[in-house]
């Protein structure tokens, strides 16, 4: 994930309208995250068992 | 249209993820053989008994195919035929299913062996027994009162 | 005249016609909610039914009257509500249509349940042949389909009036996506109005000897996809027009709702070869096609994930929100109306990972028929979308009865919603747990001969008894708010909040009004994915089977 450097970003330009967002785009990173990992996960099983 | 930069990002890493998803799936499918059951072969449901493979269900030595063993099943409510088999360690073997009369399922617990059986078409998938120990099969697709009483058992024993 | 412009209430006559959906809506829940608590303390191996009472036959109570029933009346209720407050009174002829539509469903329901009743038909809500029902069940669920188009045909003239006295405009958001969902549902429906009729009904009346399976499961398949989105969509008008007002807040931004919605229209109906990933009359190359179209409807998903964290978001900042995450607190956690659908929301987050999972082509052979799936709906249907219903009976049957939401029932609310959670994580999580371990779904309890990979799964079968009994009591909470919002709350004025776009967003574009040209995409996408397969099937046809009853 990106966050730090989207932090970074955000506090030099302080009246950014995409710095409103920044939550946003940090809450659907994790949705993306649980999202690959769950699939990730049953994938290996499948390989696993395969 | 306007979207926000965020959301663009979202999308992009989003409509990635899936396409590789569907790459890593597609490939293995498509390339490597690992394409879920779809044999396309018919048999008729009232003459399953008469119709080979299935006139001799249970596991038959085979030679000169790509695999070393063809497993026979039958389904039917509520029992498969055999009851039970035994196959050895890390030989490749096909296993053939069909059922008499209504749906029924053929998953073994703990592999990736699970496939629909259709009255009319026969179910066929390949593999390789990789670890020992007595497999559970199961009818995973409800097909009357005797549903959950409907299992055989493979034990995979060492060569 | 009347006035059809946005009125701020439901008409009373109106009203009238959605709480007759909700009290068939809600007898259903009460009913089918029994029928999963008995299920659960079966298969924990401790409680046996009495005897004529079959596990199946309360399988199939549970699944006709939850999956069908339930969901179909509040979805249609719901929707003549938001016609009604968005679109304007609906006309006498349309009310008279929705009548006609309620009563048709009604009717139908009950020659289903009868039949189920006297164990005529315990083919679950699947009804899969060559199992056979008597014809009495295939002809009652014809009549809750017929019944469901007349309503939705009301549905849709109300638009189309709107659009005559506001030419050139956009049509109010609520009513543009009711009118999606209404489509999708009259497209889906063919599939399983062309089975019961031209394959089912003849069959099981003795008129053909023989079905053909695998079309009927392919028809079945060509619905049953469509439906768990016309089930979800109603969910997604909440949160998308809904919830934005509820906070206080605005709609992120109306033009990406409709472009999402219009999505769904394309995508959810060419995939219903991933329910059928591991049948053997398919060609694999097809089903990888429709599993390519699956992945494409998670498209218009993540799209409402962004927007609405989107509109929590802005909402938080202007309040004064500080940090990544500061907004989070300005939320009204206090009114369940946001926090029960809230719960909903983030419960489609690992619901949507499941179903990505499910539908990966090779990769169902791992969940394909095991309790894992009944895991997976029960986060999507009986978790996000309907606890997004409950979210919205809150306010809308007092909206509708006159009544208001007190305190003390908000309060009621509030636990209902975290004990459904705290249930569905047992349930749920057992389920997708034992799921991936090979116990199997729908099957009562078996140790399989002693085997030992079943006595594995006993654990987490009491873990789903658990789980499903907190659920239970969960939906008596539901029902006793229900009857006092429909009976005993104080008279008053509860809001119909209909949420608006910030300011800032631009125009609506027209192009998403254009029926002709996303009906016409739909029917291409769906010519593209099943006209080989369906004519392959035809043309190597095994001999058709007979029909069984089993139970």
């Amino acid at each position: 994930m990106a966050m730090p450097e989207l932090k970074t970003k955000t506090q030099t330009k302080v009246e950014d309208d995409h710095s409103s967002l920044k939550g946003t785009l940090a809450s659907v990173f994790v949705l993306g995250c649980i999202l690959i990992i769950t699939w990730v996960s049953v994938y290996f099983l499948y390989l696993d068992r395969l | 249209m306007h979207m926000h930069k965020f959301e663009k990002i979202w999308l992009v890493f989003g409509i990635g993820s899936l396409l590789v998803f569907l790459n890593v799936v597609g490939v293995s499918a498509f390339y490597m053989g690992n394409q879920p059951p779809s044999c396309l072969t018919t048999i008729d449901p009232e003459k399953v008994d008469t119709t080979k493979p299935f006139n001799k269900p249970g596991l038959h030595k085979v030679e000169g195919k790509d695999w070393d063993y063809e497993l026979v099943f039958v389904a039917s409510a509520f029992s498969y035929n055999p009851a039970k088999v035994v196959v050895q360690k890390g030989v490749k073997v096909k296993i053939m299913a069909t059922t008499k009369d209504v749906i029924h399922g053929f998953e073994v617990a703990g592999t990736n062996i699970n496939m629909m059986l259709e009255p009319g078409y026969v179910s066929e998938y390949v593999t390789t027994f990789k670890k020992t120990g007595e497999f559970l099969i199961l009818c995973n697709e409800y097909c009357g009162v005797g549903h959950h009483m409907m299992s055989s058992k493979i034990e995979v024993v060492e060569k | 005249m009347r006035s059809t412009t946005e009125k701020m209430k439901v008409d009373p006559r109106d009203a009238k016609l959605s709480m007759a959906h909700f009290y068939v809506a809600f007898i259903a829940l009460a009913l089918g909610g029994l029928a999963g608590l008995l299920q659960v303390l079966v298969r924990s191996g401790n409680f046996q039914l009495p005897a004529p009472i079959t596990y199946y036959q309360v399988l199939t109570v549970h699944g006709v009257l939850l999956g069908l029933v339930l969901t179909t009346f509040f979805i249609i209720g719901f929707q003549f509500a938001a016609m009604s407050r968005t679109a304007g009174t609906l006309s006498n002829g349309a009310r008279k249509s929705g009548w006609l539509g309620f009563w048709l469903m009604t009717i139908g329901t009950a020659m289903a349940a009868a039949m189920v009743l006297l164990n005529k038909a315990s083919v679950l809500f699947t009804f899969y042949a060559p199992l056979q029902a008597h014809p009495i069940f295939y002809g009652g669920l014809t009549l809750v389909v017929v019944g469901s188009w007349i309503g939705g045909g009301a549905m849709l003239t109300s638009y189309v009036r709107w659009r005559k006295q506001n030419p050139g405009k956009v049509s109010p958001l609520l009513s543009f996506m009711v009118v999606v969902n209404m489509l999708l549902w009259l497209v889906a429906t063919i599939g399983v109005a062309a089975t019961v009729l031209l394959q089912m009904l003849p069959w099981s009346l003795g008129l053909v000897d023989t079905i053909d399976v695998l079309i009927s499961r392919t028809l079945f398949w060509y619905f049953g996809h469509p439906l768990v989105y016309f089930w979800l969509l109603p969910a997604y008008m909440c949160w998308y027009v809904i919830i934005p007002r509820i906070i206080g807040g605005k709609i992120f931004s109306d033009s990406l709702a409709r472009m999402s919605f219009i999505l769904f229209l394309l995508f959810s109906i060419p995939v219903g070869f991933h329910h059928q990933l591991t049948e053997p009359g398919i060609d694999p190359a097809w089903k990888f096609l429709q599993v390519a179209l699956t992945f494409l409807v998670v498209i218009p998903s993540l799209m409402t994930a962004f927007s609405l964290f989107g509109t929590f978001e802005m909402y938080g900042r202007q309040k004064g929100a500080k940090g990544l995450f500061g907004w989070l607190k300005m939320l009204p956690w206090g009114d369940a109306r946001f926090t029960v659908p809230f719960i909903g929301m983030v419960t489609f987050i690992p619901a949507g990972a499941g179903g990505m999972v499910n539908a990966s082509h090779q990769m169902n052979q791992v969940v394909h028929n095991t309790i894992w799936v009944t895991g997976h709906f029960h986060l999507t249907l009986a978790t996000a979308v309907i606890l997004t219903f409950f979210g919205i009976s809150y306010w809308l049957i007092p909206h509708l009865t006159g009544r208001v939401l007190t305190k003390k029932m908000n309060k009621l609310a509030l636990i209902q919603g975290c004990l459904w959670a705290i249930g569905m994580i047992f349930m749920s999580g057992a389920m997708h747990a034992a799921g991936l371990l090979g116990a199997p779904r729908r099957s009562s309890f078996s140790t399989y001969g002693g085997s030992a990979q079943a006595t594995e799964w006993i654990p987490y079968q009491i873990a789903q008894a658990v789980g499903g009994t907190i659920l239970f009591v969960a939906i008596i909470l539901v029902l006793i708010i229900f009857i006092n919002l429909a009976f005993f709350a104080p008279k008053g004025e509860q809001e119909f909040p209909v949420g608006e776009a910030a300011e800032t967003a631009e125009k609506t574009p027209l192009i998403f009004e254009n029926w002709k040209l996303w009906l016409g995409v739909t029917v291409v996408l769906i010519l593209f994915a099943y006209t080989i397969p369906l004519i392959d099937m035809i043309q190597n046809a095994p001999p058709g089977q007979k029909g069984f009853k089993l139970w």
